[in-house]
């Protein structure tokens, strides 16, 4: 694990919403989630900003990655299928915000 | 999304290996990496197969304490059986009656190939990769999987630093039977998720 960590502000169980952003780069926040509200179901370590790394910096701090679950129903409104199915995102910290 | 210097989706098997050739020969000739490390590391990928997978399935099936292992920490479970699985961490998630597990990278094309070697063709297409997180159970069904009604679908997007695989279900009609025999029975596509192994009979 690296050296310098950023904090983890979220724990299992908090609800959190992925921010609504469309910075240029490498990012690994898939656009259907954006915007959305997730749980967080865990906490998966702290890795470096692939944002980052994708251009040869460190990356540091690390951000916390979370696995975040979605309603299926949350993310698609019009969802055909079962209302009780969910999608798992991993996220990084930076993206998440707290919902009130 | 639109990017000028990316080819469409018709072209990009071409663009892409063409730009992978280039990539490589850049590194051997800059001293990254040797012609023999690419070799190696083709050999390596090409050598695992989904029968790891299988081994590491049927090992949970048979053994609880070995199974509660895996689903706290896939990667050391894996290790304990021999099976190096590298760097990346592997989250093992477990099929029940009212639960399914289905895995996919809408990003890119993220696999546990540690598990399950080189990804199938279909993994890797923009129609699985953007329709299973929206259409599940409509995806399933292409594959001759049908999810009965009551159990949920649990998709996983592998966006990040971790990696995945499905243990499943064990089959009804198996008592007592050895770790081995139980691993002939499992498949790479139960392992990702588009298949829910039947009886056996």
């Amino acid at each position: 694990m690296p050296s310098e960590v950023a904090a983890a502000r979220f724990r299992p169980g908090d609800r959190v919403r992925v921010r609504a952003a469309h910075p240029p780069g490498h990012i690994r926040t898939p656009y259907y989630c954006r915007g959305h509200v997730g749980v967080v179901e865990r906490l998966c370590g702290a890795f470096a900003n692939p944002e980052e790394l994708a251009y040869n910096r460190p990356g540091l701090p690390a951000q916390p990655l979370y696995r975040v679950r979605f309603k299926a129903t949350e993310l698609w409104p019009d969802y055909r299928e079962d209302p009780a199915d969910v999608v798992e995102i991993e996220l990084y910290q930076h993206w998440l915000e707290e919902v009130s | 999304m639109n990017d000028p210097a990316r080819p469409g989706p018709s072209d990009s098997r071409g663009y892409y290996r063409r730009m992978q050739a280039a990539v490589e020969e850049l590194l051997i000739l800059k001293g990254v990496v040797t012609a023999a490390d690419v070799d190696r590391q083709v050999a390596a990928m090409a050598s695992r197969s989904p029968e790891r997978g299988a081994r590491f399935v049927a090992r949970a099936w048979v053994d609880p304490a070995f199974r509660a292992r895996a689903l706290a920490d896939g990667a050391a479970a894996a290790g304990e059986i021999g099976l190096e699985v590298g760097p990346l961490r592997l989250i093992v998630v477990e099929n029940t009656p009212d639960v399914h597990n289905v895995i996919v990278c809408t990003l890119c094309s993220c696999y546990p190939r540690m598990l399950l070697g080189i990804p199938p063709e279909w993994y890797k297409r923009r129609a699985y990769r953007s329709r299973v997180v929206r259409d599940p159970r409509a995806v399933l069904a292409e594959f001759g999987t049908e999810v009965p009604a009551g159990m949920r679908i649990r998709v996983h997007d592998s966006t990040a630093d971790m990696r995945y695989i499905v243990l499943p279900m064990r089959p009804a009609g198996t008592a007592g039977w050895s770790a081995e025999r139980l691993a002939g029975l499992v498949t790479r596509d139960s392992l990702i998720g588009v298949e829910r192994l039947p009886d056996a009979v």
